[in-house]
C-alpha cells in the first residue's frame, strides 16, 4: 500500500521530465490543430483569421497533395521491406563464424552512422553522378553509363540511399534476435537430419518474426519522417515526384508561407499516422514494455 | 544480449582434429564462403565511406575524373579551404547542442528512468505509453507552431532553442533505454540494502549506479548521435548564427559538380564524430534504437 507522501516521493523524480515532454512535444501539436482553422499566410500580415475547415477542404482537393501521400507510403514501406530483407541476409551471414567477422560489421553498420545530409551529398554527386558518378563508372560494362538517376528515377534514388543508411540497422536488430536463439534446439534439429533450410523455416524464421515486426515498425517510425535526404538529394523534383509529406508541408510553409495550409496538412498526416501507429504502439508496447522483453 | 563478435569456436579449432565428422568439415568449408561472400558485402557496404575520405584528400582535378582514381598525390587542401570557407562555427555550434541537450537529457532521463523501473509511480505503463506515442507523431506536424512560436520570442537562430529541443527529441528514447538497464539491477540487492538501513541515496550511489553506469554511457553515445545528425530543426530554425553542421553542408548544394574533392572533406568531418560514437556504441546500438526493446 503507497501513502499519499510516499506517491508523491516516488513521482518527484519523474515531474521533470514528464512535464518538459509535455511542453516540448505536445503544445506544438494543440497550437497547429489552432491554426489549421485559420487562413494565415506570412507575408500578407493581417490576413490572420478564422475559416473553420476550409484549409482541409484545399488539403483533400490537392492533387499535389495525394500524389505527395502516394509517394510517402511508396518511399516509407518500400525502403523499409527491402531493408528487412536485405538486413536478414546479411544477418544470416554474419552469424556463421568467420575470420574477421566483428571488423565486417563495423564496416556494415558505417552507412547507418554517417550523418543523413553528407550520405545525402554523397549520393547526389560523388556516386549518381551521370558522367562522372561512380555507380555508372561500376556499371558501364553493362551498358548504363550516362543514366540520369537522380532525374529519371528520383524517388528511386531517394530510397537506394535510404535502404543503404538503414539495412545496417535491420541487420543488427536481426542478428540480436538470431542471437539470442537457442543453440540446443537448432544442434537437436540438425542431428534429426533437418535440412538448412528446414530449420530455416520452421525454426529460426518463427523465432526472428517478432524482430522482423520490430524492425518494420522501428523503420516505419523513423523513415515516415525522412526530411534531410529528400531535402539534400533531390528537391522533391522533378516537380513533386520525389516530395514525401515532411518536404511537401515544409515546402508550403517555408517557402509558400502559408501557415494555416501546413498546419492542416500537419493535422492530416498526424490522424493518418495516429491510425498506423495505434496497431503498432500496441505491438511495440505488448512486446516490450516488461516481463515480455527480448533478450 | 550484446551480439557476441568474433570469438574461436570449437568448429575452427576442431578442423584440425583428425576425428571430425563429414558434416563438420562441410560446415567449415561452407564457413570459408560465407566469410567470403561477408566480407566482399561488407567491403561495398563501406566503400561509398571509403571514397568520401579518399575524396576528400584529393585536388578538385583529381576528383574530377571519368574514370575515378585510386591512386594520386593526397593533399590536404580541401580541409583548409573548407575550415576557412568558416566551417568552425557551425562545428561549435553543434558541439554545443549535442553536448548540452544530452546533459539535459541524462539529468531529466535518469530519475524519470528510476521512477518508472525500481521505485515504480503508479501507472507507470501510462507513463511509458505517453512517452513511446511522443516519438509517433510526425516532427513536420509541429515545425509550423514552433517556428511561430520561436519567431515571436526572439529565438530564431538561437542555439538554445536547438538545444531545447533535441532535449526534447531525445528524452524519451533515453527513458526507455535507461528503463530497461535499471530493470536489470538485481532485485535482490535492493532488498537487502533496504533490510541492512542503508539510505537510498547511499543504495543508489554504492550499488545501482556502478551497475548501470554503462548503461548510461550508451544512452549517451545514442542522444549524441541524434542530436549531431539532426538537420530539419537546424535548418528551419537556424542560419548563419546557431546553424549547426548539417546546415554548413547545405551550401553545397548549389555548387555542385564542381567541388567535390571540398565536399568530401565537408561531410568526412560531419560523419566522423558520429561514427566513432557508433563504432564504440554499436553493441548498444540497437538497444537505444528499439526503446530499450532489443538488448
Amino acid at each position: 500500500m503507497i501513502d499519499r507522501a510516499e506517491g508523491w516521493r516516488r513521482r518527484a523524480p519523474l515531474l521533470p521530465a514528464l512535464v518538459f515532454t509535455i511542453i516540448v512535444t505536445q503544445i506544438p501539436f494543440i497550437l497547429t490543430l489552432f491554426y489549421s482553422l485559420q487562413s494565415w499566410n506570412l507575408v500578407r500580415p493581417g490576413s490572420q483569421e478564422f475559416v473553420w475547415f476550409a484549409n482541409y477542404v484545399d488539403v483533400f482537393t490537392d492533387s499535389q497533395f495525394r500524389q505527395v501521400a502516394i509517394n510517402t507510403v511508396v518511399m516509407t514501406l518500400g525502403s523499409v521491406l527491402i531493408a528487412v530483407v536485405l538486413g536478414l541476409l546479411l544477418a544470416l551471414l554474419l552469424n556463421r563464424q568467420f575470420v574477421g567477422r566483428g571488423v565486417v560489421r563495423t564496416l556494415l553498420i558505417t552507412p547507418f552512422l554517417i550523418t543523413p545530409v553528407a550520405a545525402a551529398l554523397l549520393w547526389r554527386t560523388v556516386l549518381l553522378d551521370p558522367t562522372l558518378g561512380l555507380v555508372n563508372f561500376v556499371l558501364s560494362p553493362f551498358g548504363a553509363s550516362g543514366t540520369e538517376w537522380i532525374s529519371q528515377f528520383p524517388l528511386a534514388s531517394v530510397m537506394a540511399a535510404l535502404v543503404w543508411q538503414w539495412t545496417p540497422f535491420m541487420m543488427l536488430l536481426l542478428l540480436a534476435g538470431l542471437q539470442s536463439q537457442p543453440s540446443d534446439q537448432l544442434e537437436a534439429a540438425r542431428v534429426d537430419g533437418a535440412s538448412a533450410w528446414s530449420v530455416f523455416r520452421e525454426l529460426t524464421l518463427p523465432h526472428l518474426r517478432r524482430f522482423i515486426e520490430l524492425g518494420v515498425v522501428l523503420g516505419t517510425i523513423y523513415l515516415v519522417n525522412t526530411f534531410d535526404t529528400v531535402y539534400m538529394m533531390t528537391q522533391g523534383g522533378p516537380g513533386v515526384a520525389s516530395a514525401n509529406l515532411p518536404f511537401y508541408i515544409y515546402q508550403r510553409a517555408f517557402l509558400g508561407f502559408d501557415i494555416g495550409q501546413s498546419a492542416a496538412m500537419g493535422v492530416v498526416v498526424v490522424i493518418i499516422t495516429l491510425i498506423a501507429a495505434s496497431f503498432a504502439l500496441r505491438l511495440l508496447f505488448r512486446s516490450f514494455s516488461g516481463e515480455e522483453e527480448l533478450t | 544480449m550484446a551480439i557476441t563478435t568474433d570469438t574461436p569456436t570449437d568448429e575452427r579449432a576442431s578442423a584440425t582434429d583428425e576425428g571430425q565428422t563429414p558434416r563438420k568439415q562441410r560446415r567449415s568449408a561452407a564457413n570459408v564462403w560465407f566469410g567470403v561472400i561477408a566480407w566482399v558485402v561488407g567491403i561495398a557496404f563501406f566503400f561509398p565511406v571509403f571514397w568520401m575520405v579518399l575524396t576528400s584528400f584529393k585536388t578538385e582535378a583529381d576528383a574530377y575524373t571519368p574514370t575515378p582514381k585510386l591512386f594520386f598525390q593526397p593533399t590536404l587542401e580541401q580541409y583548409e579551404g573548407v575550415f576557412s570557407s568558416g566551417l568552425g562555427p557551425y562545428i561549435a555550434n553543434s558541439v554545443a547542442a549535442t553536448v548540452l541537450s544530452t546533459i539535459f537529457v541524462l539529468l531529466l532521463g535518469v530519475p524519470a528512468a528510476f521512477a518508472l523501473s525500481l521505485r515504480p509511480v503508479k501507472k507507470t505503463s501510462d507513463v511509458l505509453f505517453f512517452f513511446i506515442s511522443t516519438k509517433m507523431l510526425p516532427v513536420v506536424a509541429a515545425i509550423v507552431p514552433i517556428y511561430v512560436v520561436v519567431n515571436q520570442i526572439g529565438m530564431l537562430d538561437n542555439i538554445w532553442t536547438l538545444i531545447i529541443l533535441y532535449t526534447g527529441m531525445n528524452l524519451p528514447i533515453a527513458v526507455w533505454m535507461m528503463r530497461s538497464f535499471f530493470l536489470e539491477v538485481p532485485g535482490e540487492l535492493l532488498e537487502q540494502a533496504s533490510i541492512d538501513g542503508a539510505p537510498l541515496w547511499r543504495t543508489l550511489r554504492e550499488i545501482v549506479l556502478p551497475i548501470i553506469s554503462p548503461g548510461i554511457f550508451a544512452t549517451a553515445l545514442i542522444c549524441v548521435i541524434f542530436a549531431w545528425n539532426e538537420f530539419f530543426f537546424a535548418v528551419n530554425l537556424t542560419a548563419a548564427n546557431a546553424g549547426t553542421v548539417p546546415v554548413f553542408l547545405v551550401g553545397f548544394i548549389t555548387s555542385e559538380g564542381l567541388y567535390w574533392a571540398q565536399l568530401s572533406a565537408a561531410a568526412t568531418i560531419a560523419a566522423l564524430p558520429v561514427v566513432l560514437a557508433g563504432w564504440v556504441a554499436q553493441n548498444k546500438l540497437v538497444q537505444g534504437l528499439s526503446f530499450g526493446a532489443v538488448k
